[in-house]
């Protein structure tokens, strides 16, 4: 067996050799290519080129306040939690596996038993100066309780900004009106992204 | 001198200032929009419909910003620098007739400030003294970038002047006369000059883009290898009078190109007026348009090209004009 067809990028066969010449060493080959530079018109290849795309007018500019670029579901920006869609309650019961497997220990959970016997979470917080929005308390969470939301535009007037659990939580106006965003989970692809997809250039 | 004669031309210094004031701030919005959607951008936006006040805004940062004059420069020197590259840019227009001459108000207005006999040599002349303003500015700054810039600056006038002043000498030679409008006058009856001196055509415009430092020779300040060059330094009003002069000089010489060899005004009807325009327009969108797309060459190539190249070329070109009208 050979390895033809491993090394075959299977891609396209316009791909060429540049033939490039060598540098010439005297004054009159110097002045040669020169004058062969000048009037070959490469100087304007390279006006044409930008005023093409001066008159085809394709601005690839996003005004980011107003316009802003769709994020993938897979984005790990600051935590969500969410609530059950049937009774509005949390989700979370307070198992504490987020903090144990968060690798850079900025969660802290703290759980009572409350009146009716059930476990409940008492207190709850993340250090964003710590987390590394590895995303590893959304994936061990065991009722997609705590997921990583979309919002990147944050400021605070110090890097070790705290989100307490009421922050995180969905606001019950937006259970009320159905609008809580599900998380799509780890193997979610961005929107779009069958248009953007491309075949493998390989053959295996 | 007449009265009448001493207030018009204070008038017409005092209009050409101000209208080529507000174009060197109107360049730079025009600069930046071209070069953003030649490179698929916006350019300026946010400030004004599609970002025309930018140009106010500029303004007001430049005149409102402090002026440092650090130490350890030659402060006297360093002052006086972007005053000279300005003033000289101004004063080169003096000799540029900028419309035909049209009747306002039953006055026949001539709209050249000084019509004298050897405009093309007091133009190049002043353009010349304007080598200064990088020069000394450069050389005042304590700062090696700057220094860098003047000795380039230097180098590269001297390279470039030659080529400029060799190139009109052919067109000199056919004309004449030194003064623009003869100039203009001649190529009514006798056809565009570039059509029978296309080679010093395309050599002043070579030249024209060292003279203004544009891109293919934007070597005097250049961004990526020496900051600013000579304006590292300043701050506020004082560069905002480089770049004035700058832009204004990138006015006045394509004003300089479209009269020298493309027919100036024509006949001086309302449609030459427009044309002359037209053609200043053109030449000053082709100073932002070979900047998108052309790289910079390094002053060595600048001055090997100059020597080299364009001066033998605007010899030879000399001599065959010569020739022929012999």
């Amino acid at each position: 067996m050979n390895n033809e067809q491993f090394n075959d990028r299977n891609v396209s066969n316009d791909y060429f050799l540049v033939d490039i010449e060598d540098y010439p060493t005297d004054g009159w080959g110097k002045f040669k290519r020169v004058i062969k530079r000048s009037f070959r018109g490469e100087l304007f290849v390279g006006l044409w080129v930008v005023l093409r795309e001066m008159i085809r007018f394709d601005i690839h500019t996003v005004k980011y306040p107003e316009e802003k670029m769709p994020i993938g579901p897979r984005y790990r920006a600051v935590h969500e939690m969410k609530r059950l869609w049937e009774s509005d309650t949390e989700r979370c019961i307070g198992c504490g596996l987020c903090e144990k497997i968060c690798i850079s220990n900025c969660i802290r959970i703290d759980t009572k038993i409350d009146e009716n016997s059930r476990k409940e979470v008492s207190e709850y917080s993340i250090n964003l100066g710590r987390c590394i929005f590895c995303g590893y308390c959304a994936e061990v969470c065991p009722e997609l309780a705590i997921t990583h939301g979309g919002e990147y535009e944050n400021a605070s007037d110090q890097r070790e900004h705290f989100v307490m659990y009421e922050d995180m939580l969905t606001p019950l106006d937006k259970m009320k009106a159905a609008t809580q965003l599900e998380f799509e989970g780890f193997g979610a692809i961005t929107p779009h992204e069958d248009e953007r997809v491309k075949k493998t250039p390989l053959a295996y | 001198m007449e009265t009448a004669y001493l207030i018009e031309t204070v008038i017409k210094i005092v209009v050409i200032l101000l209208i080529f004031s507000a174009l060197a701030g109107i360049g730079t919005y025009f600069e930046r929009k071209v070069l953003a959607f030649m490179q698929r951008r916006l350019g300026p936006m946010n400030v004004g419909p599609f970002g025309l006040l930018q140009v106010a805004a500029d303004g007001i940062k430049l005149f409102t910003k402090e002026d440092i004059v650090p130490s350890g420069v030659v402060a006297r020197i360093f002052k006086i620098a972007p005053v000279i590259t300005a003033a000289t840019a101004f004063m080169a227009a003096a000799a540029i007739p900028f419309l035909p001459s049209f009747t306002l108000f039953g006055y026949e207005v001539h709209p050249i400030v000084a019509d004298i006999n050897i405009g093309i040599l007091y133009i190049l002349g002043i353009m010349g003294v304007g080598l200064y303003g990088p020069l000394l500015g450069g050389m005042a700054s304590a700062n090696k970038f700057a220094l860098i810039s003047a000795a380039r600056g230097a180098a590269v006038f001297i390279s470039y002047e030659v080529v400029t002043g060799l190139s009109i000498l052919a067109p000199i030679m056919m004309v004449g006369s030194l003064s623009l409008i003869d100039f203009n006058e001649y190529q009514i009856s006798n056809g565009w000059i570039v059509f029978a001196q296309p080679v010093a055509f395309i050599l002043f415009w070579i030249a024209a883009f060292a003279e203004t430092g544009r891109t293919p020779f934007h070597l005097i300040a250049n961004d990526h290898e020496i900051i600013d060059g000579f304006g590292t330094e300043y701050s506020g009003m004082r560069w905002g009078l480089f770049a004035i002069g700058e832009y204004a000089n990138m006015f006045f010489i394509s004003f300089v190109i479209s009269l020298l060899f493309l027919g100036g005004y024509g006949d001086g009807s309302l449609l030459g007026a427009l044309a002359l325009l037209g053609k200043v327009a053109f030449f000053f969108f082709f100073f932002l348009w070979t900047r998108a797309a052309w790289p910079d060459v390094r002053p060595d190539q600048l001055m090997w090209l100059c020597w080299k190249v364009l001066m033998p070329i605007a010899v030879i070109n000399i001599v065959i004009t010569g020739i022929v009208m012999m």
